[in-house]
């Protein structure tokens, strides 16, 4: 199954990206469209964190990750770079663990 | 080649090793979610888009269905439709040219391309900012997959904190504009909201729902929507 979702996302990104290059512009630049389309990465980025430091299964749940998170908006406070930022996060979380 | 030309091209080339950096993460991420490193790399090479990459491995991770990774990777991909209109004119590639160019609109192909005044200029950042990213970002993953599927038990490491940690700083630029951080907040509370009730996927397709409402309600164009680092006007007129 994790082949499909692979293959499904890889040919539709692929037609995304074509579909930019090769449709005529006034079919997607539409004011509604273009802001939707550019709020889509904000929401479903917000999401994606939230549910990836506050779920398990169904439940809503607070542990080390909320610490990690915690640490990685410190570390872009300071503008670290992306690799900086995802190693704070990690290495918080493995050390909260360890206490 | 023309001076300027080189110093484009080589600016491209810092782009592709900056953001190879990441695709070590990306690999060691997806292995953690449950990936096989031939998966990750696959994902790599046909999907080639960070954010989407990273939405459908932190799914799948979740326990989501491969469907629902799939759907969020394909939301969040749209974008690079938008990168594609407006490159298209200024890049004037056309034919079977349009199939190999199409596979670089990125990100980072579009943010060093956009800003160019003439077509030479402009194919230059397109090429070779894409080639390079493309390059060092399949490289990245196969050394970061690999990395990661030698560690052992992702938790220890804290590498399913990362993952939140990477999609933070994926979203970080953005949350300059007042508007992206309403819908950011209201985007994660449906999210949480949705959690006890759908399975797993499922939450972060309903947060979807909250930009297109907003792209509808509201008017302003967002000052912030291509990644342009250093720009410390964040919502000026310009």
């Amino acid at each position: 199954m994790i082949w499909a979702a692979i293959v499904v996302a890889g040919v539709g990104c692929y037609l995304l990206k074509l579909a930019g290059l090769s449709v005529p512009a006034r079919l997607l630049e539409r004011p509604i469209i273009e802001r939707s389309a550019d709020l889509l990465p904000v929401a479903l980025l917000a999401a994606l964190i939230a549910v990836q430091v506050f779920a398990r299964g169904t439940a809503v749940v607070i542990d080390a990750r909320l610490l990690g998170l915690v640490a990685a908006v410190v570390a872009l406070a300071l503008r670290a770079p992306f690799i900086v930022v995802v190693l704070v996060a990690a290495a918080t979380a493995a050390v909260a663990r360890l206490v | 080649m023309a001076g300027g030309s080189r110093q484009i091209v080589r600016d491209g080339i810092l782009v592709g090793v900056a953001t190879g950096a990441y695709g070590v993460s990306f690999g060691a991420i997806a292995v953690a979610a449950g990936l096989k490193v031939a998966q990750a790399c696959a994902l790599s090479l046909l999907v080639f888009t960070g954010a989407s990459q990273f939405a459908l491995v932190g799914v799948v991770g979740a326990g989501g269905s491969a469907l629902a990774g799939a759907a969020t990777a394909l939301l969040l991909g749209s974008r690079n439709a938008l990168y594609g209109l407006r490159l298209a004119p200024l890049l004037g590639w056309h034919g079977w040219r349009r199939l190999p160019a199409a596979h670089l609109v990125i990100d980072e192909s579009t943010a060093m391309s956009m800003t160019r005044d003439n077509r030479s200029d402009a194919r230059a950042g397109f090429i070779s900012t894409g080639i390079s990213v493309f390059l060092l970002w399949n490289l990245a993953t196969l050394v970061g997959s690999l990395a990661g599927e030698a560690l052992g038990d992702p938790r220890a490491y804290g590498l399913d904190a990362a993952v939140g940690g990477a999609f933070l700083a994926l979203l970080w630029p953005r949350l300059r504009d007042p508007r992206n951080r309403v819908v950011a907040v209201l985007g994660a509370a449906v999210a949480l909201g949705t959690v006890p009730l759908a399975p797993a996927g499922f939450p972060v397709l309903a947060a979807a729902v909250v930009a297109l409402v907003a792209g509808a309600v509201s008017r302003r164009d967002d000052p912030t929507e291509l990644p342009e680092r250093g720009d410390p006007s964040g919502g000026g007129a310009s």
